[in-house]
């Protein structure tokens, strides 16, 4: 990463109050760019799906179907794009939402109905996130190594309650969620709940106090601590919200494939930072974007189903994924810089 | 940070206290029948015998599949009066499971029977035991050289493709030009190459079906529902899918669900309960599923007692079990999938 860390201060241009005139033209050029350019990168992949195969790409039900699958690599991302901004990474998402899964579909919890299954999901991501979050903000460890802990010890635990079988869900309440008829003026339930999830994150980051700590804390852990933050506490907070993503995005994944397994979730966390990243948070903290990582996710949903339309073979997806990837930050760092 | 705890912190204390005690009760999974063996089928040779202690050391049992293999050896094991089952605890990592197999040898079991978690990189293990004189049953994910077993057991791959083809053959047989489409296994497998291999070279065998599209998912779930779901958007119309494994294909399944599909006929891999208990009801897209049956561990162990006592196996004229053992990919539908059920994996 050569790119240069911005201070603390740098990230104060999204808060700045609009007192000044011509501002709105600094935002649009500045604060935007980049979101421009993933909206680039975005329209160019609806052009070549379009090209390709316009009967299939260009349809209602592949619009569902794509922001269908971004819901719930979605959800976990925008948990990730706070933990990212506050200087952190919670390398343990994927194993939260594999433990919650299988946990909130076990014959015990399914005996509970609708409810058994959402509460429990999302307590248990919420369990995990608070003990991620004892141990990097009150126990002292980095965050790589806990969540890594967490990560082992989330797969096995859904290893051992599963003992490597898939549990199918039978309750109906939950199934119907994911069929055609739940769709709320054509809007799968699913993609709601990640828009709404993406609405209130972008609000808490934005619009906050909650938000202007934890991007002072990713900036400048001991000038946050210095002017009256308790780093230590939203430190904390921020893993909590990380747990609580992964919660609802087991919950999701459940609604989604009718099961739990322990296998699920595999290399969220690769995804969800990829995202995140390529959005535009800063992997070493002080500035986070939830619209760029949403965009990412979107972009990363769209390539998988552009490919997927045209009969692409994995290693093919693979390898035009990794190029992808390298192009879109390439074309992000350059706008970023002419500006 | 010393602080007396506060009457809101004691709430909240307690109130995360008993939800973790409510969530604690959620983790059971005991559903009250778990009869998921093969106790039913003949056995080699029913004759008590001579003792035969069998090392039995397989991978960590990390989906259904293996899991049941776990379990058809120990149900099997017991059947046996003449036979001690010395079981190691699974394992991933190559370098435990070749120290699992160290320890097996030095007990001086009478036979091992292995199950690699990787094939090539056990295979010195295989001849250490050869070696020290004790035989080797290599149970499905073969040792890179036959000196390492003394008999090798397990599945068929490129059958399994074999079968589904020519089941979906027969079926679509009357119906020009028709579209057949595939959802793979893990790529980077080569029993996944092998499967769709043997799919392709079935359905030479009829010329008015293509196969139109084909996408991998990864044995899981969530894979399978995920690309099930891009390769109905993206074929409109066809008339069979064939699903390579039956883990993916719960995900798959959902996906035709709701898409709100039903105008093609499916073929499963595996054998898993949820596909055998589908078959039977007969209302959805699944007709058929091909076997990779893992049954083959209680017939590793059956093999295993046999050698033991320096048996043949019975109904074959040899006086020795034989090198090699390739299982039959059987094509269970609703004919004769009560047969099978009991076999059927979680």
């Amino acid at each position: 990463m050569t790119q240069p860390v911005s201070p603390p201060r740098g990230s104060a241009d999204k808060v700045r109050p609009a007192a000044e005139a011509p501002a709105w033209r600094g935002l649009m050029a500045r604060a935007d760019v980049r979101t421009l350019s993933l909206l680039g990168v975005l329209a160019a992949l609806i052009v070549i799906g379009g090209i390709t195969k316009p009967d299939e790409f260009l349809d209602t039900r592949n619009l569902q179907l794509v922001l269908t699958q971004a819901s719930v690599i979605g959800v976990v991302t925008v948990g990730m794009t706070f933990v990212i901004t506050s200087g952190g990474i919670d390398l343990s998402v994927g194993a939260i939402v594999a433990l919650a899964s299988v946990w909130a579909t076990t014959v015990a919890t399914q005996e509970y109905g609708f409810g058994g299954i959402l509460f429990t999901s999302v307590l248990v991501g919420l369990g995990c996130g608070l003990v991620n979050g004892l141990l990097i903000a009150y126990g002292g460890m980095v965050p790589f190594i806990a969540t890594l802990a967490m990560l082992a010890s989330a797969r096995g635990l859904a290893l051992q309650i599963t003992d490597g079988r898939t549990q199918i869900v039978t309750v109906d309440g939950v199934l119907d969620l994911g069929e055609r008829d739940a769709y709320v003026l054509g809007v799968p339930p699913l993609v709601l709940v990640f828009a709404v999830v993406t609405i209130i994150g972008w609000l808490l980051l934005n619009r906050t106090t909650f938000g202007r700590r934890t991007v002072a804390v990713g900036g400048n852990a001991e000038a946050a601590r210095l002017a009256g933050i308790d780093v230590r506490r939203q430190r904390l907070y921020l893993y909590l919200l990380s747990g609580l993503c992964c919660g609802i995005a087991a919950f999701l994944l459940i609604i989604l494939s009718g099961s739990g397994q322990n296998t699920n979730g595999n290399l969220y966390e690769l995804d969800a930072i990829a995202a995140a990243i390529i959005g535009g948070t800063l992997l070493s903290g002080g500035r986070g974007t939830i619209v760029g990582s949403v965009l990412g996710v979107l972009i990363f949903t769209t390539i998988t189903n552009i490919f997927a339309l045209n009969n692409l073979q994995s290693d093919v997806q693979q390898i035009a994924k990794g190029a992808i990837i390298v192009a879109a930050v390439l074309v992000q760092r350059r706008t970023a810089s002419t500006t | 940070m010393t602080q007396l705890p506060t009457r809101r912190g004691l709430l909240f204390g307690t109130a995360a206290v008993s939800a973790g005690v409510l969530l604690a009760g959620c983790t059971s999974n005991e559903s009250g029948d778990d009869g998921q063996a093969a106790d039913n089928q003949p056995a080699a040779d029913d004759q008590p015998g001579k003792q035969v202690t069998i090392g039995f050391a397989g991978p960590q049992a990390d989906h259904g599949w293996l899991n049941a293999i776990n379990e058809n050896a120990k149900s099997r094991a017991e059947k046996y009066e003449d036979v001690t089952l010395e079981i190691t605890e699974g394992s991933n990592d190559t370098a435990a499971q070749i120290g699992q197999i160290e320890t097996l040898i030095n007990k001086k079991v009478d036979v091992l029977v292995i199950l690699p978690a990787d094939g090539k990189a056990l295979t010195q293990s295989g001849l250490k035991a050869m070696r020290a004189g004790i035989p080797v049953i290599n149970l499905d994910r073969i040792f890179n050289t036959p000196q390492a077993y003394r008999c090798w057991i397990g599945g068929d791959n490129y059958g399994m493709g074999l079968n589904a083809g020519h089941y979906i053959g027969e079926q679509l047989k009357d119906k020009p030009n028709a579209r057949v489409i595939e959802l793979a296994g893990l790529d980077n497998l080569e029993l996944t190459q092998q499967r769709t291999q043997g799919f392709d070279d079935a359905l030479k065998n009829y010329p008015n079906i293509r196969k139109v599209a084909r996408q991998a998912a990864e044995f899981t779930v969530e894979s399978g529902q995920a690309k099930m779901a891009q390769l109905l958007q993206a074929q409109s119309q066809f008339d069979a899918l064939w699903n390579h494994d039956d883990d993916q294909g719960v995900g798959a399944l959902r996906a035709i669900e709701q898409a709100g599909r039903d105008d093609f006929l499916m073929v499963g891999g595996a054998g898993a309960l949820s596909a055998f208990q589908a078959i039977k009801q007969d209302d959805g897209v699944l007709k058929a599923t091909v076997l990779y049956p893992p049954t083959m561990a209680a017939s590793a162990i059956d093999l295993a007692r046999a050698l033991g006592q320096a048996k043949g196996i019975g109904g074959l004229a040899e006086y020795e079990i034989p090198a090699s053992i390739t299982l039959y990919s059987a094509v269970v539908d609703k004919n004769n999938v009560d047969q099978y059920m009991s076999t059927g994996f979680e």
